[in-house]
C-alpha cells in the first residue's frame, strides 16, 4: 500500500541543508557549510542508524536475559559519528576504533547476524565467537580493541601502510576522551605529523570516560586542539551530515598529503559505560532526556526528511518494521547457533605450517593449534 | 566399595558435560575458621573488597601522609574497594586519576620517593602493561640504584586479578608472572578477606613496592569475620591450612580453594592426605615451607589460572626439584591454564579446575 503512494508522490531528489560550522585549530577553512542530501542517501542513512539503535537495544536485552555475557560497551546515542563517518570514506579505507564497536562493525559491513552471533559467543560470529564484543573485525576494519588507547599507534601504523603503497587510502583512528589522556595518543601523533601520515585522528568524546566527566579528567577539554602541530576540527556529532562533511573535508585534506588531522566529534552515549554501569550514578536522568528529546539523530534526520518532503510518515515506518524484523531475526540466530567446538580454543595462536602442541592444562591432555 | 571407587574416578573422568559458565560462581567459599588468631579484638562480618576497605581506612587513619589514587576511587572504585573514604579523609587523600596507567605508577613512584605512603590502584591488572617500565625499571630499581639513597618503598600498587566467569581476554589476567622475574618488588596475593587486609597492611609498611593482586571473583562471594581494628600477617610467609602426609598442593589466590576441594575429594574417594600450602608472597617466596613440606610427603601439585608456560608453578618447580630431588616419589605436576590467551567462551575448559586436579592428584598417587 505505502508502495504504491510512492510512485504517485513526487519526493525532491535532494535538497540543500545548511549545517553548523566547526570550530578550527591551525586552519584557515573548514568543512562547507552548505551540503546536499539526496533522498537515497537520507534514506540509507536512516535505516542504517535505525539499524544499529535497534541492534544495540537487542543486545541491551539478551544482556540482561544473561545470553551474552562478559562486557557488552552500547553504542546507542553516536549512531550519526558511524555512519556519518562512513559516509564521508569509502570502503577501500581504513577504520580502527576502541572498544564501543558494535555500531563500526555493521558500517564497514558485518551483518547484523553476524554480529550478534559474535556477541551471544557462537561460531556463526564474525570472529568465530572467540572475540565478543569487543574483538570484530571486517576488511579494512581493524576491530574493536580492548586496551583504551592502545588502537591509536596501530592506527598511525596503517596510515604509515596507506602512504606506503600509494593507494591514496586514508586510515580513520578513532578513540575516546577517556583515552585522549593516554601517553601512546601523543607519541602516535607526533610519528603522523613527523611523516605525514594519512590519518584522520577522530576523538569521540561523549562527556563521560566511564564514570568521570570530561572536566574531572582532562586538564584541557578541547580535545580537537590537543594534537598541537596537528589541525583539528570539532563537530557537532548528533548530525549526521556535519559529521560527514567533516569526514569528507578531513579525508580531502589527507589525501593531498598534508598529514594527520584531529577531529572532535561531540556526541553522547546513553546507555552507561557498559552493561554493568546503570548510567545514573554520574548523570542525571533530565541530561540523558533532554539530550534523546533535543538532539537524538535518528530522530532528527528523520524530522529533516520529513518536513523538506523527502519521505513520508508510511515509509519511515515501513523502514522501522523492515529493521526490527531483521533485528528479530539475528537474535533468533545468535541464540540458536552452536557455539565453537572445544578444539576452537587452541586455534589461530600462532601461524604454523604443522599443527603446534600446545601446553594444557596438565600433561597428558594436549591440543593443538592449528592456523 | 569398589564400585563406588570406580563410579566416583569414572566421574572424575568425564566431567559434567553441561557447562554453563557458572562452575566458577557456583564453587563454595568457605571461610577460613583457623586463622583467627591473627589479631585479638572486635570483627565484622566483611567481605574481600570490605576487608580492603577496612585496611584502607586504617592506613589513612594512622598515617597522615597515605594517599589513595587511581582510575575511579573517588566514588568508591568499580568494585568498591574504597567507599566513603573520600568523604572520611578528604579528597586532597583520596582522589582520581586521568586513564593513564603508566602515568598512575610513575606518579606513585614520585610520591613515595618523596615521603607520601602512595596506594596506587590499577582498574584491572589487565591494565597493568602500560605501567610495566616504571615497575620493573623504575620502581624495583630505585633503591639499588641509588645505593640506598633513594627509594619507592612506600608505593603499594593495588589490582583486580583472576578469572570472574565472563571477563574474557582483558578482565581475567593473572600478570604475577611476568613481575616475579623482577628483583626489587614485593607481590602477594590474598585467598580471603582476613588474609586480604593482613597482607595488604603489611605491603603498605613494607620499605620496598608492592604489587597486591586481589582475587576479583571473591569480592563478593569471599565473606569471613574480619578485625576493625589494624594488623599484619608477614610478608614471604606460606600458610599450611591443612596437613597431610601423602601429596603436596601449592596454591595461591581463588585457586587454594579450588584445592581445598580438591583435598577433600582426594580424602574422601582415595583415602589420601593432601597437605595445602597458600603461598601468598609469591615474590620472595617462601621456599623453606613448601621444601620442608615436600622432604614429608613427596608429591607435589602445583595450581595456578595463568598460562603454563613461564608460569610460576615452574619456578616453585624448579627449586622444589633442586632442593628435593631424593624425596620425590612422583614427578612435580603443574595444572595450569593453557597457552592460549584468556578465551571468552571456553573459559569452563580453559581454567584449571577441581576435575583436572583430581586427576593429576590420582595420576602422581600411582606413579
Amino acid at each position: 500500500m505505502v508502495n504504491i503512494f510512492a510512485y504517485f508522490i513526487r519526493y525532491p531528489n535532494s535538497v540543500r541543508s545548511k549545517i553548523l560550522g566547526c570550530d578550527l585549530h591551525r586552519l584557515d577553512e573548514g568543512p562547507s557549510v552548505q551540503t546536499v542530501l539526496t533522498r537515497e542517501d537520507g534514506l540509507r542513512y536512516y535505516r542504517t542508524m535505525q539499524t544499529m539503535r535497534r541492534m544495540e537495544l537487542k543486545a541491551d536485552q539478551l544482556y540482561k536475559q544473561k545470553i551474552i555475557r562478559g562486557f557488552c560497551h552500547l553504542y546507542d546515542g553516536q549512531e550519526a559519528c558511524a555512519v556519518g563517518i562512513e559516509a564521508g570514506i569509502s570502503p577501500t579505507d581504513h577504520l580502527i576504533t576502541a572498544y564501543r564497536s558494535h555500531g563500526y562493525t555493521y558500517t564497514r559491513g558485518v551483518s547484523v547476524k553476524e554480529i550478534m552471533a559474535e556477541l551471544t559467543g557462537r561460531s556463526g560470529g564474525v570472529a568465530k565467537g572467540k572475540g565478543g564484543s569487543m574483538h570484530m573485525y571486517a576488511k579494512n576494519f581493524y576491530g574493536g580493541n580492548g586496551i583504551v588507547g592502545a588502537q591509536v599507534p596501530l592506527g598511525a601504523g596503517v596510515a604509515l601502510a596507506c602512504q606506503y603503497q600509494g593507494k591514496n587510502e586514508v586510515c580513520v583512528t578513532l578513540y575516546g576522551d577517556g583515552a585522549a589522556n593516554q601517553g601512546q595518543i601523543f607519541e602516535s601523533f607526533n610519528m603522523a605529523a613527523l611523516w605525514k601520515l594519512p590519518c584522520i585522528f577522530i576523538c569521540e568524546n561523549n562527556k563521560y570516560g566511564m564514570g568521570t566527566s570530561v572536566e574531572r579528567a582532562s586538564a584541557s577539554t578541547d580535545y580537537y586542539k590537543r594534537g598541537d602541530y596537528i589541525p583539528g576540527l570539532r563537530v557537532d556529532g548528533m548530525d549526521v551530515l556535519s559529521v560527514r562533511e567533516a569526514t569528507r573535508f578531513a579525508a580531502d585534506y589527507c589525501r593531498s598529503g598534508k598529514g594527520p588531522i584531529l577531529m572532535e566529534l561531540q556526541t553522547y552515549r546513553y546507555h552507561g559505560h557498559s552493561m554493568s554501569d546503570p548510567g545514573v550514578s554520574y548523570r542525571t536522568r533530565e541530561e540523558i532526556q533532554e539530550i534523546r528529546s533535543k538532539s537524538d539523530p535518528i530522530t532528527m534526520l528523520k524530522d529533516c526528511m520529513i518536513s523538506r518532503n523527502m519521505a513520508s510518515l508510511e515509509e519511515i515506518k515501513d523502514i522501522d518494521a523492515t529493521v526490527r524484523k531483521e533485528i528479530e531475526e539475528a537474535a533468533q540466530f545468535a541464540t540458536s547457533d552452536p557455539e565453537p567446538p572445544l578444539e576452537d580454543l587452541c586455534k589461530h595462536i600462532f601461524y604454523n605450517d604443522a599443527p603446534l602442541e600446545v601446553r594444557g592444562t596438565h600433561p597428558w591432555m594436549r591440543l593443538k593449534s592449528i592456523s | 566399595l569398589l564400585l563406588i571407587l570406580i563410579a566416583s574416578i569414572s566421574r572424575a573422568t568425564n566431567p559434567p558435560l553441561t557447562f554453563t559458565g557458572t562452575e566458577i560462581e557456583e564453587q563454595v567459599f568457605i571461610a577460613d575458621t583457623h586463622c583467627m588468631n591473627v589479631s585479638a579484638g572486635p570483627t565484622q562480618k566483611m567481605n574481600l573488597f570490605q576487608s580492603v576497605t577496612s585496611a584502607l581506612d586504617n592506613t589513612l587513619a594512622g598515617d597522615p601522609t597515605a594517599v589513595i589514587f587511581g582510575e575511579d576511587v573517588a566514588f568508591g572504585g568499580v568494585f568498591r574497594c574504597t567507599v566513603g573514604l573520600r568523604d572520611k579523609y578528604g579528597k586532597d587523600r583520596v582522589f582520581n586519576t586521568p586513564l593513564c596507567e603508566q602515568g598512575i605508577v610513575g606518579f606513585g613512584i614520585g610520591a613515595a620517593a618523596a615521603g607520601a605512603t602512595a596506594i596506587a590502584e590499577i582498574q584491572f591488572a589487565d591494565y597493568i602493561y602500560p605501567a610495566f617500565d616504571q615497575i620493573v625499571n623504575e620502581a624495583a630499581k630505585y633503591r639499588y640504584r641509588s645505593g640506598n639513597m633513594f627509594d619507592c618503598g612506600k608505593l603499594t600498587i593495588r589490582a583486580p586479578w583472576g578469572c570472574v566467569g565472563h571477563g574474557s581476554i582483558y578482565h581475567s589476567q593473572c600478570p604475577e608472572a611476568f613481575f616475579t622475574h623482577c628483583p626489587g618488588i614485593k607481590i602477594v596475593v590474598p585467598r580471603g578477606p582476613v588474609q586480604a587486609k593482613g597482607l595488604l597492611l603489611s605491603c603498605i609498611a613494607d620499605q620496598n613496592p608492592c604489587i597486591f593482586f586481589e582475587p576479583k571473583i571473591l569480592y563478593r562471594a569471599a565473606v569471613e569475620q574480619v578485625p576493625t581494628e589494624a594488623y599484619q600477617i608477614p610478608l614471604s610467609q606460606a600458610e599450611v591450612l591443612q596437613e597431610g602426609s601423602d601429596l603436596t598442593l601449592v596454591a595461591w589466590g581463588t585457586q587454594v580453594h579450588v584445592l581445598k576441594e580438591v583435598a577433600a575429594m582426594a580424602q574422601e574417594k582415595l583415602g589420601v592426605s593432601c597437605e595445602l600450602i597458600d603461598l601468598r608472597t609469591i615474590l620472595p617466596w617462601d621456599t623453606e615451607t613448601v621444601c620442608k613440606s615436600v622432604v614429608k610427603t613427596g608429591r607435589l601439585l602445583i595450581s595456578h589460572e595463568a598460562p603454563v608456560t613461564g608460569g610460576f608453578a615452574a619456578e616453585i618447580s624448579s627449586t622444589v626439584q633442586e632442593e628435593c630431588f631424593l624425596n620425590l616419589e612422583a614427578p612435580i605436576s603443574r595444572v595450569c591454564g593453557y597457552d592460549t590467551p584468556f578465551p571468552h567462551i571456553f573459559e569452563p575448559f580453559y581454567i584449571p579446575d577441581k576435575w583436572k586436579c583430581f586427576e593429576a592428584v590420582k595420576r602422581m598417587i600411582n606413579y
